[in-house]
């Protein structure tokens, strides 16, 4: 138990992957433009690492060390498309809204790494709370991030989770300004930087204290 | 020594054809399940546009399946040929749903539908793809702003062609200051589309 509360504490704060390790920019960058797509986007790669690690390793003594890595590309490709599949066939605003982004789990090197440093090494169990909690550290800061851009850049929090919830959320939308003009660096890739940078800055902050 | 190498590639190779058959196996059992459901929902997606275009009560056919294949034309955009829905009712052809490409959206092209009516007229405009800045130029998309219904009810006779622009350049529409050349690329291509129906009324209506 102790070691899940390990493994727990390292995804979400001391080795969290989007403010420490900081690996999977690519998404964290491109899709945190709000809050409902940072969190939607995070999930889906949690499943996805969740997954790909407890499928890696109760089968690592059968592969190869020469050829681990294109076993283990070939094993996350295959469930990001089952994924991808599935999203599509049965959530099909979802899948509008994230569309190009499903693929690019794939090429987010978050879930190979933890697939070579621990899944390779690690029994099942401990490893699929690995992927997870890594996952779920990554959709905390895809979450925080979308939201501080989103508030920003429109002044509004949770836009989008109708698409999610059905036509009957969108009253849960908040609306922090009444006139509000927004604004645009917040929206664009420049504004993604920035707000990254604050929230290391921040974590920096409270671990020196 | 060259055995023992080339029992060890030959294991490797052997190991990675296995992996190889069961991802390929995994992907295309998910990829039969998901076959259907994936096409109704894109079908699905579909028909909502095309009824916001046209009222679903206007016509009495499945819109989906009646269509027309047109070549590309310089006032449509397109560059290959694409299918022009057709509404009908009682095998009359009431109105018709065209795809319009603006080439010279800020970022690329606009594609839009454009529903027309009998009389030349505009039944709704609705973009289907474009990839126009968010928060700025995206307020094109009825999900963002109800703008795009600026469009409802124009025709060629009602507005002039001087009128066909945003109104910073004289013309009847709607902008929102900092973000007009999406606004102007769109006008153009509905602009166009009107023209293009007029020309082909013929082949398009009739049924």
């Amino acid at each position: 138990m102790s070691d899940i509360k390990k493994i727990a504490l390292d995804g979400f704060w001391k080795q969290n992957p989007g403010v420490v390790q900081l690996l999977g920019l690519c998404p964290t960058l491109a899709v945190t433009t709000s809050m409902i797509n940072g969190l939607s986007l995070g999930i889906a790669t949690a499943i996805v690492m969740a997954v790909s690690n407890a499928s890696v390793s109760p089968i690592r003594k059968f592969i190869p060390t020469e050829i681990r890595v294109p076993v283990f590309i070939l094993i996350i490709a295959s469930l990001v498309t089952i994924i991808d599949f599935s999203i599509h066939a049965f959530i099909q605003p979802l899948y509008k809204a994230l569309g190009i982004f499903i693929p690019l789990i794939v090429t987010n090197c978050i879930v190979l790494a933890r697939v070579e440093s621990f899944a390779a090494k690690n029994e099942t169990t401990p490893s699929f709370y690995d992927g997870l909690f890594m996952g779920l550290g990554l959709a905390m800061v895809l979450t925080l991030l979308g939201g501080l851009r989103e508030f920003f850049g429109k002044g509004t929090l949770l836009s989008g989770i109708d698409l999610i919830l059905g036509p009957s959320a969108s009253n849960l939308v908040l609306h922090f300004f009444g006139d509000y003009n927004g604004f645009l660096l917040a929206i664009l890739p420049p504004g993604a930087f920035i707000g990254l940078a604050c929230l290391i800055a921040l974590k920096n902050r409270i671990e020196a204290r | 020594m060259f055995k023992d190498h080339l029992k060890k590639i030959s294991t490797t190779a052997a190991a990675m054809i296995i992996f190889s058959l069961a991802a390929s196996t995994a992907l295309s059992v998910f990829y039969f399940i998901t076959k259907s459901p994936i096409d109704e929902s894109d079908a699905r997606a579909k028909r909502i546009f095309l009824n916001q275009v046209i009222p679903a009560d206007l016509y009495d056919n499945n819109l989906v399946k009646d269509t027309i294949s047109v070549e590309p034309s310089p006032l449509l955009g397109n560059k290959k040929n694409i299918d022009v829905y057709r509404a009908k009712k009682n095998n009359q052809v009431i109105a018709v749903i065209i795809e319009a490409i603006a080439p010279d959206g800020y970022s690329g092209e606009i594609k839009t539908l454009v529903g027309i009516d009998q009389e030349d007229k505009i039944l709704g405009v609705r973009v289907i793809t474009h990839k126009e800045t968010p928060g700025l130029g995206d307020y094109i998309e009825i999900d963002k702003s109800q703008w795009i219904k600026n469009f409802n009810l124009k025709s060629l006779d009602k507005v002039s062609e001087k009128q066909w622009a945003v109104k910073k350049d004289g013309g009847d529409f709607d902008y929102i200051s900092g973000a007009t050349i999406t606004p102007r690329a769109v006008i153009k291509s509905t602009y166009k589309c009107l023209l293009y129906s007029k020309e082909n009324k013929k082949r398009l209506f009739t049924s």
